[in-house]
């Protein structure tokens, strides 16, 4: 390979990173900086920003947004859950498809694509009418649900049938976004399934691993990467969804989105607004960091203890 | 039968209208190095990957032990292979690689533990223990993953063309290494290549497969020697083919009459009767080239001919030349152990005689 010149590629690197620096500065740290300004702001009556003042964090000390927000990221965490359990075995059997029916696959997962997202969520609006065939499947994925997260503050609980209409419910909500949201699981997953070296699961079985084994092992650590980005293009769309709640939740789920909207179009309360939209990336982004600095420690840690093993070895631990 | 280690028995494998493994039937004996050797795509990887258990013959059963391990999945024989590609996990370190097949048997973690390290002794990889396989070099890795493929000693090792990927100077030296491995652990290995000099250093017995099928299971030096086949004479090294007809027979010996040649005298092996056609291997190191006429050996007459020198390619350790006979072209290896004192040097276009003893050729088809 070539040898450049390192402060011209450093140079040529700014130069080809800078068109996106600035859209990035533009359009994002920037209305993030606005939003964040306004929190700091009082309203006036007629949707304006008002003076500075702290009256929108005082007013933000209600004890229902917790709730909303917890039942956000809890719904949000279902389903992702959910759409990389579907969306994993779909990868894999994709990857291992011949060329030509690959392409046709991928292409029919992006089908619903071609049709505006919200009329779909509308086509489900009427598919799960209280005497569809629908409701009966729901039933069953109650029990399912139940069972699966159950441990969660708030999500178990006995299934009732009488009081469990599909529609204008939580399990609707975390339904179709499973469904909206599953081609952004399978596709990055299924891009790292395709680069994945199928021969290493052979390998595996060969040392006497059984098929499940070798997946769990072998093709999920294989496709970490794929796996990563699977999850946070579902999460983070899910934690700021609001056009399924809306029409599909009605009262039993509504979620930070629908708090959002409803401060910043009905109350006419921008600041109000920005102030939630800041709680709820903060309460997003703390845990992320966290995991973050764990993992971080944890491989510092690790290299630290195969550091010492290696001494232990060469020192004739293998006596 | 079942007295034998391992057996594939009638052993047919079809991908569509192809037959990869043609009615294959081998006994392997315990302990042994085996070779599976033939050109690029005659069925060898197909007939590990049946005992590997990847996949399922068409007919044939295959025994190990005495038992029918046909139709068991690959995590339910103890046979392991060496992939081509070596086929480390990325995501392990070595020393989590090679204790993979022990953890899945549930092994105490002590035993584990000693059972790695001595491994990892053994391929003198300990202070590499803890790296990813891709901060290996290949030669590394290819040793990682017969550790790992050996370390909970199963019956059978496979190992598919596993020095293909190494270059020349490394492949040598894993030649020896591998070699030393299997004197050490003792364990059974089946070793493919299509790479003659492998097999024949390395193995105990060689099947040499063309076309799915057996052509002849033998010692390496039987092979070389004594090839059963057309096929087998010039896959295994050079030889030059002589056809004719048989003229007649003296005791041993008989007379062949060979188009365009004066009579050619070769030992009759095949006990061959006048008028049957044959083809005659001569190997390019047992055929001589002189500018004088020899001398007549005593007891028996020798074959010479007068031919002209077309090539000449110096080699160092020997001399190969290209000659030109009837209408044949003829090769010949001089060694050069006595450089200095050989005769007259022998130059393109010289007129010279080539000669072998009727006992140096082969009969290697008849019809
Ligand atoms: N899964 C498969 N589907 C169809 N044909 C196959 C399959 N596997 C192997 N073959 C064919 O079977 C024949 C034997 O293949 P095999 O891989 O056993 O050859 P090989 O002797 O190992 O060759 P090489 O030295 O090139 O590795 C080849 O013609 C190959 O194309
Ligand atoms: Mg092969």
């Amino acid at each position: 390979m070539m040898k450049m010149n390192p402060l011209r590629s450093r140079r040529a690197e700014w130069l080809v990173t800078l068109p996106s620096l600035l859209w990035l500065a533009l359009f994002f740290a920037v209305p993030s900086v606005i939003v964040l300004a306004f929190t700091f702001h009082g309203h006036t009556p007629n949707g304006g920003v008002g003076e500075w003042s702290l009256s929108t964090w005082r007013e933000l000390v209600d004890p229902d947004y917790p709730v909303i927000v917890w039942k956000t990221i809890r719904v949000s965490l279902e389903v992702t859950v959910w759409s990389i359990v579907l969306a994993l075995p779909c990868a894999y059997a994709i990857a291992r498809m011949g060329r030509r029916w690959r392409s046709v696959v991928a292409g029919a997962i992006m089908l619903p694509f071609w049709t505006s997202f919200v009329v779909r969520v509308f086509a489900w609006k009427t598919m799960l009418h209280p005497d569809g065939w629908l409701q009966a499947c729901y039933l069953a994925f109650l029990r399912l649900r139940a069972w699966a997260f159950g441990w969660l503050p708030g999500c178990g609980g006995q299934v009732d049938p009488a009081s469990s209409t599909i529609l204008d419910s939580e399990a609707a909500v975390v339904l179709v976004s499973v469904y909206t949201f599953l081609p952004f699981a399978i596709m990055p997953l299924y891009t790292a399934a395709e680069k994945f070296d199928f021969a290493l699961l052979e390998a595996a079985r060969d040392l006497g691993a059984k098929n499940f084994y070798a997946f769990r092992k072998i093709f999920i650590p294989g496709i970490r990467q794929g796996l990563i980005s699977a999850i946070l293009m579902v999460f983070i769309p899910a934690i700021g969804s609001y056009v399924i709640p809306q029409m599909l939740g009605g009262t039993n789920c509504v979620l930070i989105g629908n708090k959002i909207f409803m401060r910043a179009i009905q109350n006419r309360n921008i600041p109000h607004a920005s102030a939630l939209a800041t709680l709820m990336a903060v309460s997003v982004l703390i845990p992320i960091a966290c995991a973050m600095w764990w993992r971080r420690s944890q491989s510092a840690r690790d290299r630290k203890r195969l550091d010492a093993e290696t001494a232990r070895l060469m020192t004739g631990g293998a006596s | 039968m079942n007295n034998d280690f391992l057996v594939f028995d009638h052993v047919t494998k079809r991908f569509g209208a192809l037959t990869a493994v043609d009615d294959v039937t081998l006994t392997i004996n315990k302990g042994e190095f085996f070779s599976l050797l033939g050109p690029s795509g005659c069925g060898k990887t197909t007939l590990l990957r049946m005992l590997g258990g990847f996949e399922r013959p068409d007919s044939g059963r295959i025994y190990l032990e005495g038992r029918d391990i046909t139709d068991l999945p690959p995590d339910k024989r103890r046979v392991h292979t060496v992939f081509q590609n070596y086929a480390l996990f990325p995501t392990m370190t070595i020393w989590d690689n090679i204790a993979f097949s022990l953890r899945l048997a549930k092994l105490p973690k002590a035993e584990t533990e000693e059972k790695v390290d001595a491994i990892l002794d053994m391929i003198q990889m300990t202070e590499h223990a803890w790296k990813y396989p891709d901060q290996l070099s290949g030669g590394q890795k290819q040793r990682v993953a017969i550790a790992r493929a050996l370390v909970d000693r199963p019956q059978v090792l496979l190992l598919d063309e596993p020095l293909a990927a190494l270059d020349l100077k490394l492949r040598q030296h894993m030649l020896i290494e591998l070699d030393a491995i299997h004197d050490q652990v003792g364990i059974t290995f089946m070793y493919v290549t299509h790479d003659q000099g492998e097999a024949m250093s390395l193995s105990d017995r060689i099947a040499v497969i063309n076309r799915g099928h057996v052509e002849q299971l033998d010692v390496p030096a039987k092979i070389y020697e004594a090839p059963s086949s057309r096929f087998v004479a010039s896959f295994i090294g050079d030889t030059n083919f002589f056809e004719g007809t048989i003229e007649s027979v003296e005791g041993d010996y008989c007379v062949i009459d060979v188009k365009g040649f004066p009579r050619i005298k070769a030992y009759n092996d095949k006990n061959l009767s006048t008028g049957q056609k044959v083809a005659l291997s001569v190997r390019p190191e047992k055929i001589r080239v002189t500018k004088a006429r020899p001398a007549p050996e005593k007891g028996a007459s020798i074959n010479v001919f007068p031919s002209v020198v077309q090539d000449i390619v110096y080699q160092g350790v020997y001399t190969k030349y290209w000659l030109d006979s009837a209408d044949l072209r003829i090769s010949a290896l001089k060694p050069h152990s006595r450089f200095l004192l050989d005769q007259e040097t022998i130059t393109w276009n010289d007129p010279v005689f080539v000669w072998w003893h009727p006992d140096d050729a082969y009969m290697v088809e008849v019809r």
